[in-house]
């Protein structure tokens, strides 16, 4: 048989198709072959094992220099075929080992985040002995980033949960002639509750994913590698200026919020009960005690540590490629808001066995 | 014989800021031929390159790829030239998620109807033409070394079996064992497979081991373009300096044995 035209990349189905028929051996003419590359020569080629295969011979005849020096190429490359078992996760028959393998990798992840706590305590206990190794411009930087740039949105977030409490509130209390407990009702859950836990939600969103991103990539490109060998601890450098800042920042983010929750709901109960803003300042004063706003900024440090813990944490995990970049920073973010939820309901056990 | 222009670049001008790096620059670039790129740092060699292929918009000035203006060239247009193109970045840039088969077969996926089975043996014959071991095939670039990262970039490179190939500093930061396989491989497939490559270098070993002629972009543009021998008698600061210093007397030794 003889071939012609373009014998490339683009035309492979067809040339596969034309020497489907040469498997019983002869000759190929490729004297009229325009183009060759080296899928039309691994075509060629395969043709003739298969050929061989079957016990003929195929023999390709009239190439041009320049074609015949390509198939050498190509022979002396063919790979030789391997069967390829596909081992797809997650496949039911072996559902039992991933879910040991899930649960060892789940308490080892824990175990080494409970000894990145350890490791940052340790650091913070040195620095508390030698508090001039902290660098303030970096704290200041993290304080304007973490902090004070999420003013507006935090203060967005509280005055509508203001609004959102005081008219669900309101629709409630008014069968029982009880509007007035409005003011009660979003004082004590804004101030105890909400306020700063969803300022720590918002800022675990924000600020753990920023953590794990720009410390993950430094992680990449070997940066922390760099910092070790130069005799600066990444601990010190990235970690606790991150930590510190939140520490510093999230009870005045969570404090805004409740102002700003405050005035929604005020808002609400003005326009929708009439309640005036000096009726609501005299039923908070009198009604909710100082003990709940107390309560709520109390636990923000403790949410503050989560984060930045949790952020600075699975950046120094992620490894060589930047899709464990993404996962870590996913991670980053959901870890942060589960703990934070988890350790808030445990605070709210705490101060009710303690009747606050 | 006139040769067939493949690449032919008019007055381009490119411009960061108040930082000119190309002005009123003009290269033709033969088919069949390796033309090497040198220049200084911060001539804009890269910058050449990715104005070649479309990444960055010059301020002026022409970039036709057999015959299409890759500034005007409409969406079919451009798909029929990156078909017949294959570029290798500095350090591979592979797909840090795919395994190496899975990067060269990215392009076939993306361009041809092949089937899996037949991509996945072209890109294990482009993995072995490069000469990369059979094992790599199902590596992930973060396991390979840099050398290997190279040659997978290659190979993602030849994936679709292109016409031009351009390499930005093939052989940076390899060892000189390496480096010099890496040319003898550039210089057999380019025999080879007939293919125009498009060479960044530093390396004047590279360059006396793989290069037809010689683009040297000094002052803005390409100040002159030749064989080694040729530059080696051109009369100007850089040129003298770059050809005549103790490192490319040692390369001259090496490439004249």
């Amino acid at each position: 048989m003889s071939l012609r035209g373009r014998l490339t990349i683009e035309t492979l189905p067809e040339t596969q198709r034309s020497l489907g028929a040469a498997e019983a051996g002869g000759q190929i003419d490729m004297a009229a072959v325009e183009a060759l590359d080296t899928a039309g020569a691994w075509a060629l080629l395969q043709a003739q094992k298969r050929a061989e295969a079957t016990g003929h011979a195929l023999e390709i005849v009239n190439l041009s220099e320049s074609h015949r020096h390509l198939l050498e190429t190509v022979a002396a490359a063919m790979p030789e075929p391997e069967r390829r078992r596909r081992t797809i996760p997650g496949r039911p028959d072996d559902g039992l080992a991933n879910l040991g393998q899930e649960v060892a990798q789940g308490l080892r992840g824990s175990l080494t985040s409970v000894g990145f706590f350890g490791e940052v305590v340790a650091h913070l206990g040195a620095l508390v002995l030698h508090p001039t190794r902290l660098k303030l411009t970096p704290l200041v930087h993290h304080m304007q980033e973490a902090g004070w740039n999420a003013v507006p949105i935090v203060s967005l977030m509280g005055f509508l949960i203001g609004i959102v409490l005081a008219f669900q509130g309101s629709t409630q209390l008014k069968p029982f002639g009880a509007e007035v407990y409005v003011v009660d009702l979003v004082a004590i859950s804004i101030l105890r509750e909400l306020g700063i836990l969803l300022t720590a939600i918002i800022v675990a969103g924000r600020s753990a994913s920023a953590f794990t991103a720009a410390i993950g990539s430094m992680k990449m490109r070997e940066e922390i590698d760099a910092m070790r060998v130069l005799g600066l601890d990444p601990i010190d450098r990235l970690v606790l200026p991150r930590l510190i800042a939140l520490v510093l920042l999230l009870p005045a983010l969570g404090f805004i919020a409740s102002l700003a929750g405050l005035l929604g709901g005020g808002l609400m109960a003005w326009i929708d009960l009439g309640i005036t803003p000096g009726m609501f300042r005299t039923q908070l004063l009198a009604n909710t005690d100082v003990t709940h706003a107390i309560i709520g900024l109390v636990k923000a440090p403790f949410f503050a540590v989560i984060i930045a813990v949790i952020g600075c944490h699975q950046g120094m995990q992620v490894s060589g490629n930047a899709e464990s970049l993404g996962s870590h920073t996913s991670r980053s973010v959901v870890q942060a808001i589960f703990l934070v939820i988890v350790v808030d309901a445990f605070f709210s056990i705490f101060f009710a066995v303690w009747g606050l | 014989m006139p040769k067939e222009v493949l690449i032919e670049v008019r007055g381009l001008k490119n411009q960061f800021g108040p930082n000119v790096i190309h002005e009123d620059l003009d290269l033709d670039i033969h088919r069949g031929e390796v033309l090497g790129i040198v220049g200084g740092s911060g001539t804009g060699k890269s910058v050449l390159l990715r104005s070649i292929v479309g990444l960055q918009a010059p301020r002026a000035g022409s970039v036709k790829v057999f015959g299409t203006d890759v500034r005007t060239a409409s969406k079919a247009e451009m798909a029929k030239v990156e078909n017949r193109w294959g570029v290798m970045f500095q350090d591979g840039a592979l797909f840090s998620s795919l395994t190496v088969r899975e990067n060269v077969e990215a392009p076939m996926r993306e361009r041809t109807g092949l089937d899996p089975e037949t991509r996945a043996a072209l890109a294990d014959l482009k993995i072995a033409m490069v000469g990369l071991p059979p094992k790599a095939r199902s590596l992930y670039p973060s396991e390979l070394s840099g050398g290997m990262r190279k040659r997978a970039g290659l190979a993602r490179a030849l994936a679709l079996d292109p016409d031009i190939v351009f390499l930005d500093e093939p052989t940076a930061g390899l060892d000189p064992i390496g480096a010099s396989e890496f040319d003898a491989l550039i210089r057999n497939l380019q025999t080879s497979l007939g293919l125009t490559v498009f060479l960044v270098t530093h390396d004047l070993d590279t360059l006396h081991a793989t290069c037809d002629r010689i683009a040297v972009l000094a002052e803005r543009k390409v100040l002159v373009t030749g064989t080694i021998r040729e530059l080696m008698e051109v009369d100007h600061p850089w040129v003298r300096e770059y050809f005549h210093g103790p490192r490319a007397h040692a390369a001259l030794l090496a490439a004249e044995g």
